[in-house]
């Protein structure tokens, strides 16, 4: 399995949630778990996402989601789980 | 979720908001086995081992910035010093850096270091010809790097050089002019050079070295900065412990860049120089954080314990990140690169003295100096010496980055673009020193190098 963090920031509107899942569902990542909180109109989510099956390389949904948040006016990153392990663990 | 939300937050912040970035990953070259006496089998060798041991480097540790989510601002390549296989004249030193210009251009890396020599006992016949190629070559090139050290603990300073090197700096600088001397921005003079320095204009692949390695150089000075705005007021024991997590975190990164980067070309780890390295930018700089620190101005009273502090604590935090260390590891204090020493020069709190007093505690030392181009060559190979005293009694690693930007006094402002910053031209003391260069020979080590 092949973990990855997905975050969302920006002003809520509706559909994120579906945008996004569908654009993960299209290139065959499973979503493991969802946090998505709202505080003053400002949307936040985090997705913890398994990309081991994915149809296409990873930089390239790398940059899909990128292209998503751009068209959608948020800010979308999907990044490998090794760099918050990394950082926050011995 | 098993990684806590505000970690995750955390993280992101750090990159999206702070300025924390990987700023090198350089892979080192060994170049002994391209000698030969002919000076164009030598070249096409030199090409030919550089693109193909770096022909995915580029690629490859782009494809890491994207998945991990973490900018890589340059991508660079290190080569064996070239004082140690050129065995040419100067033209010939200049058709060597011309090939690696083309190696540096054909595999995408912004800085290819190792036009270099290691003359810390004397020279060699071939690295004399190539030190008195160095503004020849800078000239002909814009990627090329070119370092010497001049000194070492174990070997005293080598006087002769430090003389040729403040005549080859005014060389340069004349030579480039016309960009306010920008050449010698790829120029520096060392003591005690580390082999294993990802870092420019200074990177070389030094003899201990293995055949072909990476080595990462992380950076995050606003990331810190951040940090210590938490903790105004409380006392230095916090203040350092602070530092430290912070420089773990960042060092954290710089790790899990160069072990990827490593795997993925087939080529092993060499270390992580835990660096924080400022640039231009609002935010990412050395000096604000002396600042953060309770200082009105960097270069005041109390700026070299501040300093002293931060560089002692970003090695303690760094060291146990990551599982080899090396390079030059601290903090560098470079003016041009630096949007608060920048300041701090421009009203005057900071001096070129104050700063050799900071290169005493920092990890380098005179870094990105722009001087009248008045300045006569004996004065700054008198600043040389200095620094070059300063890193051989105190048994760790200086060096000098001048740039006597010619027609330029004092109150100008040179732009060098990028991450090299703009430099305010600084005053240096124009006290006769010529009588004291011109005696040449060698300064003898310090008594502590008989340490066997």
């Amino acid at each position: 399995m092949v973990k990855a963090v997905l975050t969302v920031v920006g002003k809520d509107r509706v559909g994120i949630i579906a945008a996004v899942s569908s654009y993960l569902a299209g290139v065959n990542v499973n979503i493991l778990d969802i946090s998505q909180t709202i505080m003053s109109e400002i949307f936040s989510m985090v997705m913890l996402v398994d990309v081991s099956e994915s149809y296409e390389p990873f930089v390239d949904i790398s940059d899909g989601i990128k292209k998503l948040g751009s068209d959608m006016g948020l800010r979308m990153q999907l990044q490998h789980v090794d760099i918050f392990n990394s950082m926050h663990k011995i | 979720m098993f990684i806590p939300a505000d970690e995750i937050e955390q993280t992101v912040r750090m990159i999206s908001e702070e300025h924390l970035d990987i700023r090198t990953v350089t892979m080192g070259i060994n170049l002994l086995d391209c000698a030969s006496d002919d000076i164009s089998v030598k070249c096409r060798r030199i090409y030919d081992k550089i693109t193909s041991k770096a022909g995915s480097l580029v690629s490859t540790v782009c494809d890491i910035e994207k998945e991990y989510g973490i900018p890589i601002v340059n991508k660079r390549i290190s080569v064996t010093p070239l004082g140690m296989i050129a065995n040419t004249d100067t033209e010939g030193c200049v058709r060597l850096a011309r090939t690696l210009e083309k190696a540096a251009c054909e595999t995408g890396v912004n800085f290819i270091g190792g036009f270099s020599a290691l003359v810390h006992k004397g020279y060699t016949e071939s690295e004399r010809a190539l030190t008195e190629s160095i503004p020849y070559a800078l000239n002909a090139t814009s990627r090329v790097c070119a370092s010497v050290n001049a000194a070492t603990t174990k070997a005293g300073i080598n006087m002769d050089a430090v003389r040729d090197l403040g005549l080859l700096i005014k060389r340069s600088a004349e030579l480039s002019k016309e960009t306010g001397g920008s050449d010698c921005a790829r120029l520096v003079v060392f003591a005690n050079a580390p082999e294993d320095n990802p870092f420019m204009a200074g990177a070389f692949h030094g003899p201990g070295e293995p055949e072909c390695v990476i080595n990462v150089g992380v950076s995050g000075p606003g990331v810190v900065k951040r940090a210590i705005e938490k903790v105004r007021g409380e006392d230095f024991t916090t203040l350092a412990e602070t530092i430290k997590k912070t420089a773990f975190k960042i060092t954290r990164m710089g790790q899990l860049v160069a072990k990827e980067a490593s795997d993925r070309l087939g080529v092993p780890f060499g270390i992580v120089d835990l660096s924080l390295a400022p640039t231009p930018a609002v935010g990412d700089s050395v000096a604000r954080i002396l600042e953060e620190m309770g200082l009105e101005h960097c270069g005041g009273p109390g700026t070299t314990a501040a300093l002293a502090l931060l560089n002692d604590a970003v090695k303690k935090g760094g060291i146990m990140a990551s599982s080899h260390v090396g390079g030059l590891s601290g903090a560098f204090i470079p003016v041009s690169e630096d949007e608060g020493m920048i300041a701090a020069v421009r009203n005057g709190a900071l001096c070129i003295e104050k700063l050799e007093a900071m290169t005493c505690v920092c990890s380098v030392g005179l870094d990105m100096i722009v001087v009248p181009g008045s300045t006569d060559a004996a004065s700054i190979s008198a600043v040389i010496a200095d620094e070059m005293a300063i890193g051989t009694v105190n048994n760790k690693t200086t060096a000098v980055r001048i740039i006597p930007a010619p027609g330029k006094e004092p109150g100008d402002t040179v732009e060098f673009g990028g991450l090299l910053g703009s430099g305010p031209v600084m005053p240096v003391r124009s006290y006769d020193c010529s009588a004291f260069i011109d005696r040449g020979g060698r300064i003898p080590a310090p008594v502590h190098s008989l340490r066997n």
